[in-house]
């Protein structure tokens, strides 16, 4: 084909292609919009967590466009995504795939659902409890107790305690735990501020 | 060279070793650190996946603190490299950032790995190894978040990064090719959900050992937490007694530059490197 002959390329459109309330439009309000999928799925054969996942992240990205939220809300997927950003690198119509998993992640929290993934979710929470607790840095030894009870409570598994115990002992004697976390930074008015955005 | 540099939380924990290593070897380099006035935690994987305004606010106060000491700053953690840059680019941003504060970016971001291989420096090292990795057989582990998404970290070779394979040459090692070198670990995974961690984990011994390595070079302190802590776990787990020591490429720098320190270093790893480094004759 000649260049003259190449179609020009389409005008972007100056209305959105979904009515505001809709699940697209949302994302897309984020700068997520998922309206260019054309189910390649090139996100879900370079995706390493596939095996864990319930859906596929080309559906997940389906289901946004078809504004099925309580679908994706509901699944194992968006928590077991390990945001290592392989299918957003790859993407080719520039979709933020990962991008699009914490948003959903975001809205799980927000609209208080039930979590599939209590244990992703927690740890979440606790990692950024205790960056409070810790004043603007990470309590790396509160966040394994606290996780390592919540964990307890909710199965007790002998030998995985055993483990981690042992393990935590091993980091320790090497000097690679500090029990009482690092020293709080300076400039603590403007951290305060930041970390009044840790709800709960 | 003095540069500003942001350890992050776990080099002042669990990547106590790295931050060693780091501090012994960038004065042989004539790189000067100045750690970021207050720096505070960028927020993790915890922050991006459920509260995207904190996950932007905290790295920004760092990169504003790192803009007022006026120069490039260096991130040898890949997740406070990529915070950075995902803060820089909502900073940039044309039609104003979403935390309203004025940023002039005046300043390079960069994560250690890529500073420390930069041409005058892989130089700077050739003339100074003293007692090259002779036989070291390593693949170089580069991980996700310092090249993903590129839109974010502004590389060109995220699939293929090539920078750790030549320091490693001229450090004297022997580099392997692999097809794993920027496949996911799943770090951010490694204490809620362990069982996915020993599939990933498990993938990348299997992978390494059949390209021929003898041990993993990383970047990276939660890919190097994640390899070492667990690999006796996963031999249990998998029937398999998997012996693959994980430096960092620091204490590589280290031991063929003969650091007096390096033993002190490679003591905190959970997989002992002592008995492979003995039989290359390297300690």
């Amino acid at each position: 084909m000649k260049k003259e002959d190449t179609p020009p390329m389409p005008e972007p459109r100056d209305k959105p292609l979904f009515p505001a309330f809709t699940l697209a439009a949302r994302l897309s309000q984020d700068h997520l919009s998922p309206d260019a999928c054309y189910q390649c799925r090139k996100c879900s054969c370079g995706c390493p967590l596939t095996f864990a996942m319930d859906l596929l992240p080309h559906q997940v990205i389906q289901l946004a466009l078809l504004g099925q939220e309580e679908k994706v809300l509901a699944s194992n997927t968006i928590w077991v995504c390990s945001s290592c950003e392989t299918c957003t690198t790859r993407c080719p119509n520039g979709i933020d795939i990962a991008g699009v998993m914490d948003w959903f992640k975001e809205q799980a929290v927000t609209q208080k659902k039930a979590v599939p993934q209590p244990e992703v979710a927690a740890f979440h929470r606790f990692f950024l409890e205790s960056i409070r607790a810790g004043q603007g840095r990470v309590a790396e030894a509160q966040l394994l107790r606290r996780f390592t009870f919540f964990k307890m409570r909710r199965k007790l598994d002998v030998r995985e305690l055993r483990e981690n115990m042992k393990l935590g002992w091993q980091l320790m004697k090497r000097g690679r735990m500090r029990l009482l976390g690092s020293p709080a930074p300076g400039g603590q008015r403007e951290i305060q501020e930041i970390l009044k955005l840790i709800k709960s | 060279m003095k540069v500003s540099y942001y350890p992050g939380c776990s080099l002042e924990n669990t990547a106590v070793d790295y931050a060693a290593s780091i501090a012994g070897i960038t004065p042989l380099l004539d790189v000067e650190l100045e750690e970021i006035r207050d720096w505070n935690c960028c927020g993790a994987t915890a922050a991006h996946s459920i509260n995207q305004e904190l996950a932007l606010a905290l790295p920004a106060r760092n990169l504003m603190n790192a803009e007022k000491m006026g120069r490039d700053v260096v991130a040898p953690c890949a997740l406070c490299f990529n915070r950075l840059k995902v803060a820089e680019k909502a900073l940039k941003n044309p039609e104003g950032n979403p935390l309203g504060l004025s940023y002039p970016g005046t300043i390079k971001i960069w994560d250690l790995l890529d500073y420390l291989t930069q041409e005058d420096y892989l130089q700077i090292l050739a003339q100074k190894v003293a007692r090259p990795l002779t036989g070291l057989r390593a693949v170089s582990y580069y991980g996700c978040l310092v090249a993903r998404p590129p839109a974010m970290t502004d590389k060109t070779d995220h699939e293929n990064p090539q920078n750790m394979e030549r320091l490693l040459e001229v450090l004297g090692a022997t580099p392997l090719d692999w097809s794993f070198k920027t496949d996911c670990c799943g770090a951010g995974l490694s204490l809620s959900r362990p069982d996915i961690i020993d599939t990933l984990t498990q993938r990348l011994y299997e992978r390494a050992l059949a390209a021929g390595a003898e041990c993993f070079v990383v970047s990276c302190q939660m890919c190097q937490a994640n390899l070492d802590l667990t690999q006796e776990r996963i031999s249990k787990r998998f029937g398999q007694s998997y012996y693959l020591p994980v430096f960092y490429f620091t204490e590589l720098i280290g031991l063929a530059l003969g650091h007096p320190r390096v033993k002190e270093w490679l003591a905190k790893h959970l997989v002992n490197p002592l008995p492979l480094l003995q039989k290359k004759g390297l300690v």
